[in-house]
């Protein structure tokens, strides 16, 4: 009477039944049904309404701001996480840990708090403020702080991304390229750039999503002035708040969009990261 | 050799001095601005600040819903992860990908859309005030928007334990006579335990922090609905930065708590399983 071993791995029919069902339930109802509503709200009022909403000047001026904090934060943390990594998986010095420990405390603050620290430095109450005041550069309520406080939260995304996967690639084939007679830079190029590309482009989609979606931080150092540092993110709570839900919602689906690209990227960049190194799973 | 091979490696210097001054400027020089205010502020006004009733009702609801958030994502995102990993159906890898939305979707997006769902004409709130219940607007409506941020998570701190599962265990409690309910509950669910309390600790720290997504549905009414990082801002907005500056503290240490719980815990792990295989 003995059960073959497949069998008995094998949850029963009735628990499979079950548990697919709560499952599913439970994604259709707190993944699915706010993405579709996401689009749905966004187009109640037809696609005149929709398109008016997303090419008015303010809408227009915030993606632009959204577009220009995003191009200087995602570069800037990606060159800091590609050289991090390099620092922290091919040499080995004292403080290493600290160091990996304090490159993931940003994940550890709160948006709100982000904010906070650039309004206790940099705002007209803060440490440098009179400062800054007398040589009259704004940085509170201001693009800079906008810029500051996004980097802030992004930080650590593309330096944690690559740290695993260049700890199991190891380093033989820059040591090979060194042998050969490559320089430094031609090294890096060729050989380390090729070699990470995937799990690069995987930090790097992670990081551009939270830049382009960031609230809390941006909304604390924003001053919240239309056409002027409104992000994306903030638009879309001021119309909400002025009862435009319609409108809202038509600018929330272009982030919404964004957050669908995300995932597919995200999922295409995994898979690619997988084939080109699968020695790296097991590692 | 290996040792002198390992160091002809180039771009220490570079790379050393670029991650030192990028990571002082951009994080470690502001978040010495907040020690710092938080140390120019008197003992006794810090402590009149952290314990206001305000201040106290505002940990209850953040801590709480957060709290609860994770729990309901405690039962659930293992629950996801089993199905995700064991089981084949179509729409299998869609879900999977799914999963990652609440980490990529902004969170103002994910805020106006489940305030809109729960709203009292919204496609769920009517049906749930129909049965006599409010969901917007209330802690319950909070900590609605927080299973939502912390779901991915407790999937993910779950589903690479499980893909790795040895089934030669499972075999041999099927063997041994075991049903698969109990296999299930005194072989799979005491290996899964580090990875579902390593994701409920990080679930509780993002929870703990988050404003975007609950500040909609929250209702925002101080003492009943109104979450710490929330009070934060109203403090900021009255330029009360001393108290501002305080409950940012006391959430920090929070936050920092559950991730040291965390390294606490992978130690335990990592003892335990060698001490296992010894």
């Amino acid at each position: 009477m003995a059960r073959k071993a497949s069998t008995a791995l094998r949850d029963p029919a009735w628990l499979r039944a079950l548990l697919l069902a709560v499952a599913l339930g439970f994604v259709a109802l707190s993944l699915v049904l706010p993405l579709v509503a996401v689009f749905a709200y966004a187009v109640e009022k037809g696609f005149d309404v929709y398109l008016a909403s997303i090419t008015d000047e303010d809408a227009r001026a915030a993606i632009r701001l959204t577009l220009l904090v995003t191009a200087i934060a995602v570069p800037a943390n990606t060159v800091f996480g590609v050289a991090a990594a390099w620092l922290i998986t091919r040499f080995s010095f004292r403080g290493k840990n600290l160091l990996v420990s304090l490159i993931d405390l940003p994940f550890a603050v709160s948006p709100v708090i982000a904010g906070l620290i650039y309004v206790l430095l940099f705002g007209a109450q803060g440490w440098l403020g009179p400062w800054l005041a007398a040589h009259d550069v704004k940085i509170i309520f201001a693009v800079p702080g906008i810029v500051l406080a996004t980097t802030f939260v992004t930080f650590p995304f593309v330096a944690r991304e690559l740290i695993p996967l260049m700890q199991a690639q190891g380093s033989e084939q820059e040591q090979a390229a060194l042998t050969l007679g490559a320089g430094g830079w031609s090294m890096f190029w060729r050989v380390v750039l090729p070699k990470i590309g995937w799990g690069l482009a995987y930090g790097v989609i992670l990081c551009n999503a939270r830049a382009i979606g960031e609230f809390g931080a941006v909304s604390v150092v924003s001053g919240h002035i239309r056409g002027v540092t409104n992000t994306m993110p903030l638009h879309v709570e001021i119309l909400y708040n002025e009862y435009q839900r319609t409108a809202a919602f038509a600018v929330a689906s272009l982030l919404a969009l964004m957050a669908l690209a995300t995932l597919m990227l995200k999922q295409l960049a995994g898979w690619r990261m997988r084939r080109t190194q699968p020695e790296s799973g097991a590692a | 050799m290996r040792r002198a091979r390992r160091h002809a490696l180039p771009g220490f210097g570079l790379t050393l001095g670029l991650s030192l001054s990028y990571l002082a400027l951009v994080v470690l020089i502001p978040l010495a601005a907040l020690v710092l205010k938080a140390a120019t502020i008197g003992p006794a006004e810090f402590w009149n600040a952290v314990t206001a009733p305000r201040a106290r009702a505002a940990y209850r609801v953040t801590f709480g819903c957060a709290a609860l958030a994770g729990l309901v994502n405690l039962v659930l995102g293992p629950l996801l992860a089993w199905v995700l990993v064991r089981y084949r159906f179509p729409g299998r890898k869609l879900i999977d990908a799914l999963v990652d939305l609440p980490f990529a979707l902004p969170t103002a997006v994910a805020g106006i859309t489940l305030t809109a769902l729960y709203a009292s004409q919204g496609w769920l709130g009517r049906w749930i005030e129909a049965a006599g219940y409010r969901i917007a607007y209330t802690p319950a409506g909070i900590t609605v928007a927080l299973i939502f941020v912390s779901l991915p998570f407790l999937v993910r701190s779950v589903q690479p334990v499980l893909e790795q599962l040895e089934s030669d265990i499972e075999e041999a409690a099927a063997t041994l006579g075991a049903g698969r309910l109990t296999t299930l509950r005194r072989v799979i669910l005491p290996t899964l335990w580090p990875a579902i309390l390593t994701g409920f600790a990080l679930a509780f720290a993002r929870a703990v922090g988050e404003y975007g997504s609950v500040i909609f549905i929250a209702g925002n009414l101080p003492l009943v609905s109104e979450i710490a990082p929330l009070l934060i801002v109203a403090k900021l907005d009255a330029y009360d930065y001393a108290g501002a500056t305080a409950i940012a503290v006391v959430l920090l240490l929070a936050s920092f708590a559950a991730l040291l719980a965390i390294n606490l815990l992978q130690l335990w792990t990592v003892r335990r399983r060698s001490a296992e295989g010894t």
